[in-house]
């Protein structure tokens, strides 16, 4: 795969020169793959905020770069806004950006600061509106008026309209209920398969990370603590509990049968892995 | 950025500046200003800048902190230092066209340039080693007298602590806000006057619904608390004067006197 954007020895340092210094991020690096799925995980305060806010050039590293298709972002600090478009970056809880009278103005606001206007304008709203199911009539509605769940959608397609090549989500279901939650990810599932777009999500439930990524990178205290797939990474289920992260629910279950004497594979962490697992074991003839 | 704004920020700390009561610190300000106000030469204004520098090296605050503190104001400072310049009758020492430089003029505007920097890195020291929550608490006993007139302290100081504890949650939610968009590509550092107010709306449409939601929800958290003002209520953190608040306030008295005196005789 090849890599469409690459972070090399990342480094920030909040406050310096106050009593409030500290590094937020130190020493990271990492490459994310063309129509990769990437998940970052980590507990609050282990830099992952910091460190998705330098992959669109919000933030500036204190030193360390930035590579989007192989050129330095930082190289040309007066067109960091193209890098903006390019790296679509949805915060957590998104919805408290909305500020247009209507929904169709407030996605409009992205693509029209990147100088679109007219058909081509009024195509990518409608895009994005239909990618995160928004109907044509709720358009028209004031965003004000949508339930929480609606308007994080608004506000997703609000960057989605700009049709970037990555897009980067802090805790996209964060305070959605489980059925919204659902939805939304399932909509993210869909941008990914369908556009082949490069998606990096940034959670604190290891089920929802689990069920959707191809890589995992696990932070710690402003380090990488782990790279790797899913399967290598919830190999590792005891590290993850020791750092104190949660691991997936099924992980815990083929622990808990391991540490009964079922031979199983700890690293198990979907229902249909531990499914098959387990009937295995059974067809082996093993005690379960 | 935002973050640069040090409006009533408290930096923690453990010095006999931190320690002091709120109420001695608050007096203390006001006779530093009185002095201020007071001196007219050398010999006061650099009576006032040692006090102040005596204060800074006790609380530990950094001098660069204190001169940040400055950055806001610097254009105010310019400009009152412009205007005694060019417009205090006098000796002429230079003229170029109709301006004319006297040296009343100069020695006026180092003045009032000093005595606004001294008025701020003074009052910011206050606001550097006493934290909000003990700041509005002296202030409301400091104020208690007034209670007599029915002037409503207890609520008064409420709501400047709300204010002030509200300061820091809305400047990072300015900053979260102008994040979000401008990762959505907008831009709030080109273009002229009316641009750039135009460009404010998208920050300022969210802040204002924010800020209103936080209200909601802080009135809701305050009542399910029982709170209903004032009366009959007592304190966790009673505040007593200690021997240190008696010095501390003689020599803040001994020196404010001094400057006075000077001023009288003519200094």
């Amino acid at each position: 795969m090849k890599p469409i954007l690459q972070v090399e020895n990342l480094t920030h340092t909040y406050g310096v020169g106050t009593p409030f210094e500290r590094s937020a991020v130190e020493g990271i690096s990492f490459e994310v793959g063309e129509g990769e799925f990437l998940g970052i995980i980590g507990h609050t305060g282990s830099g992952k905020s910091t460190l998705i806010q330098h992959l669109n050039g919000l933030l500036k590293p204190s030193s360390g770069r930035i590579l989007l298709d192989g050129k330095d972002i930082w190289a040309e600090p007066k067109k960091i806004r193209n890098v903006r478009f390019q790296v679509g970056l949805v915060f957590q809880y998104p919805e408290y950006q909305l500020f247009e009278e209507t929904v169709y103005k407030d996605i409009a606001f992205g693509p029209s600061n990147m100088g679109r206007s007219g058909d081509e304008l009024d195509h990518c709203i409608r895009e994005a509106a239909k990618l995160v199911g928004i109907r044509e009539e709720t358009l028209q509605k004031s965003p004000f008026e949508l339930s929480g769940g609606q308007k994080r959608r608004v506000a997703l397609a609000g960057v989605l309209a700009m049709e970037p090549k990555i897009l980067i989500l802090d805790e996209p279901t964060a305070g959605l209920d489980p059925a919204g939650r659902e939805n939304l990810m399932a909509n993210i599932q869909d941008y990914h398969r369908n556009r082949g777009g490069t998606v990096i999500l940034v959670s604190h439930s290891m089920d929802e990370i689990a069920q959707n990524v191809d890589r995992i990178l696990v932070l710690k205290s402003a380090h990488v603590l782990m790279n790797g797939t899913p399967r290598e990474v919830f190999a590792r289920a005891g590290e993850l509990l020791s750092a104190g992260l949660d691991v997936p629910q099924i992980t815990r279950v083929a622990m808990a049968l391991r540490e009964q004497g079922v031979d199983i594979d700890p690293a198990v962490y979907t229902v249909e892995e531990l499914q098959r697992e387990l009937l295995e074991l059974r067809k082996g003839g093993a005690a379960c | 950025m935002l973050k640069d704004i040090t409006l009533g920020q408290y930096f923690p700390g453990d010095t006999p500046a931190h320690r002091l009561d709120p109420r001695t610190k608050i007096i203390l300000v006001v006779l530093y200003i009185v002095a201020l106000f007071s001196a007219k030469s050398v010999i006061s204004y650099g009576l006032v800048i040692a006090t102040l520098i005596v204060c800074v090296r006790i609380s530990h605050v950094g001098a660069g902190a204190l001169f940040r503190g400055l950055k806001p104001v610097v254009i105010i400072i310019a400009f009152t230092g412009v205007l005694n310049l060019f417009y205090t009758p006098g000796n002429t020492l230079v003229q170029m066209g109709i301006f004319r430089i006297t040296d009343a003029g100069v020695r006026n505007a180092v003045y009032m340039i000093l005595r606004i920097m001294l008025l701020i890195m003074g009052t910011f020291l206050l606001t550097y080693t006493t934290s909000p929550i003990s700041l509005t608490d002296g202030l409301e006993r400091l104020m208690n007298p007034l209670k007599r007139l029915r002037v409503p302290v207890h609520e008064l100081s409420m709501m400047m602590s709300i204010a002030l504890r509200f300061i820091p949650t809305l400047i990072e939610e300015t900053d979260k806000i102008m994040s979000a968009q401008r990762a959505r590509g907008a831009d709030f550092e080109s273009g002229n006057l009316f641009h750039r107010a135009k460009a404010m709306i998208p920050i300022l449409v969210p802040l204002f619904i924010s800020a209103f939601r936080r209200a909601d929800e802080l009135a809701v958290a305050m009542e399910c608390r029982c709170y209903h003002g004032g009366e009959g209520r007592t304190k966790l953190h009673v505040l007593r004067y200690a021997r240190r608040d008696a010095a501390a306030l003689t020599c803040g008295c001994a020196i404010t006197a001094g400057i006075i005196v000077l001023a009288r005789l003519g200094y």
